[in-house]
């Protein structure tokens, strides 16, 4: 049966294209290109996303399916790319700014950046399992090769193939399951897949069941659950810091967005079979992150267990499984995105060369030695804390309230309990900057440009939305 | 009016943003982007007050502040008469004294933020006068406190300053806890915090019994933020801060909050005879409570500041009887004459080198002219004397509480004589007879440069004429200002049925307070010119009245021994016993065990993929064995 595109189609994947296009390009251009041409591949790939942002817009009010079912364009596709995009685009400046300080070759990077992002947005976009997986994999590859891009470093490339492999491992889990799922279904359509569990409801099929587990398990890898986290602080800690930071924002929002496919939505019927299971994983990933999070001195490892506890408060979201959850979990991705980014781009300011200083000595001090870039890191911390009026806050207020209203008093508490151990090893880095002298006399670079919009940014969006959530709110929903 | 009314608040929060950020490159320059913020506003306020006088009323939502599951605010404004004449206030006296303020705080080092905390003043004023729900009432009701707070503590430097600055925050706590407790209940009882939701649904909160309770205790936070007794005590204090400070937070706008917020609640107000009794009672209470305090101060500011306790405690009589417009009138005309007074009481200190004791003032009415000439307008105002505008304010308020009960009516014109005598005191110690400033002072005395008189000038001529706007139909005037502000209290007005006084009556109440005013200044005359009756030796004579007037009732020294020590002693025992006994040990307690927790997790993070890859499979068993055996 031969395949009609039409223009529709090619509408619906417009930024998904725009994105691709502009990473083959680039990457001929960093093989062949004069030597001067060479550092303006990251402008270039910035270039890209924005038209690529230009290029959602006309997503915006799209109601449907395209390419025979295979993907879905509708309000949360159009956020998510949103969302993908902006992350690519700051995680490209803070690399702007990371060239300068490394002896690392970066040519290939940006495309690699594209070409996951991409990756991304076609999971976020996606109507079948087949897409979905095509997403996560394009997006996995480039981050497995990103993970060790300091080649000269121990830690980089140790962490790159453990990246790898494990992500090889859980693929075969994850793709496991979507055969089985396919078997039970007899379709890989996530509409049809809700059908069938709708109908199925009261008597849901095991195997069918273990699919969804199965699934879960694969989807959980990658926003690090536990016990599917292993890899989290191993990998954050080596990889190159723009990396990190890319990874932990881009990655997790982008196995959110196929949670909320598959599980929230699709499955949204048989909630009762998976939400206690959820639950158990929300809270072991809260208490695991947050509590080993307290003996780090890591200012990499520390972000990496606290990546897994939001991971955690995200998952609160999912189990609530009502109308609420999908607003809630982007809100939460969003603000998440802003904190996370500013947080890795101050600490790849403090950082230096050859990512030196990433010890928690290292902030001592900062808040006269750099009051500003103190004080932008102060902020992101209140805010992963959860402090008002900061955005973070309100994230977890909507998604506690989100499980709140659907009665799960317990789960929320022990999220609060969680958010209040978290408090200790955020403020730990506001009290080394302000409450203690300075390790050393070493000054700390200038903070470069393409840093200093994406702490700008990051602070700006932190603020806003924790004052105005409101007009975000009502996109969402 | 949609297009242009969020500008009001907004332009005073730019100044106060820019002044804040960038104050130290300013430095001078602040003052004039605060005054030129005001003014910005105050313009935009008369084009509102120009479209709300054709009768084109704005109630409605800028965007969405807050969506939390069914409950939704926005954030919304109202402006309508009652509004409108606040924001004139608020914009135009606030105007004045900005500008008077370039002149007395120049060369200050901390000029900028002087002026970033009173635009931002200006802008939390402006919010509570103009927000159409209970949240933005609250928001701006805690933010004119904060400023209030920062700003009597300007010159933090002064202990005295400092402690002041506390002592008015703690003591407006207690009155907001009540406030808010009134809010809480109102949005419990009916489940809005819309002003126009509310009003239409005034039986369900008769209904649910609990009209009573929230509008006293939202008059309990009226009792704090227009230092009413007895939570009157931070006021005088309050005397700290700068004086243009004194001038527009402490006498024209912020103190008038509480009389605004029972005036837009008279829809409320209306339907509880016992709040509308608690509201004339403790009105008429502190109105001549302060008022005799006033009588033996020697200090400028806080002679000035008990009277401003003392006419708030009129503008109460007059909500409080149900002369809303009446009340409001006073409170206009009060912004104008006090405001005046205060700043030219700065306008002396700042001609004494920052001297505050009226006994070592004297004759400086030939000296500074203009300060003193528009001082005497202020007080000929406040004392009532026709045709200035105190006169007609406080004789409307006086005849509706005549109507309410003829006892009121005496109180209030007991407290009128008073007024009058200690105003009087004031300026014949200050402007009149033999100079007792100190020789070292003497040589600096000048007038104040035209940054700080223009404004004295502008608020004399208002002080004088402010009051034909309101001339009652008994002296053959149409009483525009009372017409103006009908619409607002049409609904109050139709739960009450005010008794009328006859014209008769109302010439006789009239004459008779206008006779305490003139007996009130003869006195004083007598007294401190004449010398015919020597104050020192009356002095003598009620030597206990006068211990307990000059010692402020002991109410401070009550306040200390009842509540504070109690409350420090409490808080001693929770602080060594419960706290770092019990708390804290359980708090160090788990704080460790979490520690060991991470310590011995971290022990699995070994490094090995091995490693990761057998927890991975086992967490997949674990979680397999849950649906196989469900």
């Amino acid at each position: 049966m031969p395949i009609a595109i039409g223009t529709t189609d090619l509408i619906s994947i417009l930024p998904i294209a725009i994105v691709s296009l502009f990473g083959v390009y680039l990457l001929l251009q960093s093989v062949f290109a004069p030597r001067m041409n060479r550092i303006l591949i990251p402008y270039l790939g910035i270039l890209g996303v924005g038209l690529a942002v230009v290029g959602n817009f006309f997503l915006i009010g799209m109601e449907g399916t395209a390419f025979e079912g295979m993907v879905r364009v509708d309000r949360l596709t159009v956020v998510l790319n949103f969302l993908f995009l902006i992350t690519a685009a700051l995680s490209l400046l803070i690399t702007i700014s990371y060239h300068e300080g490394e002896h690392v070759e970066f040519l290939e990077f940006t495309p690699l950046v594209l070409f996951s992002t991409a990756g991304m947005m076609v999971m976020g976009s996606a109507e079948s399992l087949m897409t979905i997986f095509l997403g996560l994999e394009t997006m996995s590859i480039a981050l497995y090769v990103m993970a060790g891009f300091r080649r000269t470093n121990r830690h980089s490339l140790e962490a790159a193939l453990k990246y790898f492999l494990l992500g090889a491992f859980a693929t075969g889990f994850l793709l496991y399951g979507m055969a089985l799922t396919y078997g039970m279904v007899g379709s890989t359509n996530l509409t049809q897949i809700a059908q069938y569990f709708t109908q199925n409801a009261l008597d849901v099929p095991l195997v069918a069941l273990m699919g969804l587990a199965l699934i879960i398990i694969g989807f959980g890898f990658k926003v690090a659950l536990v016990p599917f986290h292993m890899w989290t602080p191993d990998v954050y800690q080596g990889s190159p810091l723009p990396v990190t930071a890319y990874m932990a924002v881009g990655a997790k929002a982008a196995g959110f967005a196929a949670i909320l496919r598959v599980i929230s939505l699709s499955a949204f019927s048989i909630a009762f079979q998976w939400s206690e299971i959820l639950w158990v994983l929300a809270v072991l990933t809260m208490t695991v992150g947050n509590v080993v999070a307290l003996v780090q001195d890591n200012i990499k490892r520390m972000l990496a267990y606290s990546s897994i506890a939001h991971a955690g408060y995200i998952l609160v979201g999912v189990v609530a499984s009502n109308d609420q959850t999908v607003p809630s979990v982007v809100f939460y991705l969003i603000v998440y995105l802003f904190m996370n980014l500013g947080a890795f781009a101050v600490a790849t300011m403090v950082a230096g060369q050859n990512e030196r200083r990433v010890n928690i000595q290292y902030y001592r001090g900062l808040g006269y030695t750099q009051p500003l870039l103190a004080l932008a890191m102060a902020v992101f911390m209140f805010s992963l804390a959860g402090f008002p009026p900061t955005a973070g806050f309100i994230g977890k207020f909507y998604i506690f309230s989100a499980a709140l209203q659907s009665g799960y008093v317990w789960l929320v508490i022990l999220g609060v309990i969680n958010s209040l151990i978290s408090v200790y090893y955020y403020l730990n880095v506001v009290v080394a900057m302000y409450m203690q002298q300075p390790v050393d006399e070493k000054k700390i670079a200038p903070v470069l440009p393409g840093v200093g919009v994406v702490i700008l940014v990051a602070v700006l969006g932190i603020v806003y939305l924790g004052i105005f959530p409101g007009t975000m709110l009502s996109v969402l929903r | 009016m949609e297009s242009f009314v969020w500008y009001i608040p907004i332009l005073p929060l730019t100044g106060a943003i820019i002044n804040g950020l960038f104050g130290r490159v300013l430095k001078d320059k602040a003052g004039w982007i605060a005054s030129l913020s005001v003014l910005g506003a105050f313009g935009l306020s008369i084009q509102a007050f120009l479209l709300v006088r054709e009768g084109i009323t704005f109630d409605g939502n800028l965007f969405d502040w807050i969506v939390a599951g069914n409950f939704h605010t926005s954030f919304g404004v109202l402006v309508d008469e009652l509004s409108v004449i606040m924001m004139l206030i608020v914009t135009g006296v606030g105007f004045l004294i900005h500008v008077y303020s370039n002149g007395y705080m120049h060369g200050d080092p901390g000029i900028a933020r002087y002026f970033a905390y009173l635009n931002l003043f200006i802008f939390s004023m402006l919010l509570l006068v103009m927000g159409n729900n209970l949240l933005l009432l609250y928001l701006g009701w805690e933010g004119v406190g904060l400023c209030s707070y920062l700003l009597i503590g300007f010159w933090y430097q002064k202990p005295s300053a400092a402690k002041a600055g506390l002592k008015a925050f703690i003591t407006n706590r207690v009155g907001d806890f009540g406030f808010a407790i009134g809010i809480f209940i109102i949005f419990k009882a009916i489940g809005t915090i819309y002003y126009s939701q509310i009003f239409q649904q005034t039986e369900e909160l008769l209904a649910a019994g609990v009209l009573t309770a929230a509008t006293l205790l939202l008059f309990v936070g009226a009792t704090g933020k227009s230092a009413q007794f007895p939570l009157h005590v931070w006021l005088p204090d309050a005397m700290e801060g700068p004086t243009p400070v004194s001038a527009l937070i402490h006498a024209a706008t912020m103190v008038t909050a509480g009389v605004y917020m029972v005036a837009r609640f008279s829809p409320l107000y209306s339907l509880s005879e016992v709040a509308m009794a608690v509201v004339v009672i403790i009105g008429t209470f502190t109105a001549l409570f302060a008022a005799t305090m006033a009588l033996v101060n020697n200090d400028i500011k806080r002679v000035l500041a008990y009277s401003t306790i003392s006419q708030l405690g009129y503008m109460f009589i007059g909500v409080g009887v149900g002369a809303y417009a009446a009340g409001i009138f006073h409170l206009m005309t009060h912004a104008f004459f006090k405001a005046l007074l205060f700043l030219g009481a700065g306008s002396v200190m700042h001609a004494l080198a920052e001297e505050t004791n009226i006994q070592k003032m004297g004759g400086l009415y030939s000296r500074i002219k203009i300060t003193a000439v528009t001082f005497i307008v202020a007080w000929l105002a406040i004392s009532g004397i026709p045709p200035f505008s105190g006169f007609f304010s406080k004789d409307e308020i006086l005849a509706k509480a005549y109507a309410y009960h003829p006892l009121i009516w005496v109180l209030g014109t007991l407290g009128a004589l008073l007024t009058a005598f200690y105003m009087s005191r004031l300026v014949f110690l200050t402007f009149f007879g033999k100079s007792r400033v100190e020789p070292e002072r003497e040589h600096h005395i000048h007038e104040s440069p035209p940054v700080m008189t223009v404004p004295l000038i502008i608020l004399a001529v208002l002080a004088a004429v402010g009051g034909f706007v309101g001339v009652p139909e008994v002296l053959g005037g149409h009483n525009h200002f009372g017409k103006f502000l009908e619409p607002v209290f049409a609904q109050a007005e139709a739960n009450l049925h005010l008794a009328h006084v006859s014209h008769t009556v109302e010439y006789g109440l009239m004459a008779a307070s206008v006779l305490m005013g003139l007996l009130g200044i003869g006195l004083a005359y007598l007294m401190y010119i004449k010398a015919s009756i020597s104050p020192v030796t009356l002095a003598d004579r009620f030597r206990k009245v006068y211990r307990l007037l000059s010692n402020k009732y002991y109410v401070d020294e009550i306040y200390q021994k009842l509540v504070i020590d109690p409350i420090v002693s409490f808080s001693r025992w929770l602080w060594h016993a419960v706290d770092e006994g019990i708390v804290d040990g359980i708090v160090n307690l788990s704080g460790r065990l979490m520690l060991l927790f991470g310590l011995i997790l971290r022990r699995v993070q070994t490094g090995y993929v091995q490693n990761y890859a057998a927890l991975f499979v086992l967490g997949t068993l674990i979680l397999l064995a849950y649906y196989l055996l469900s």
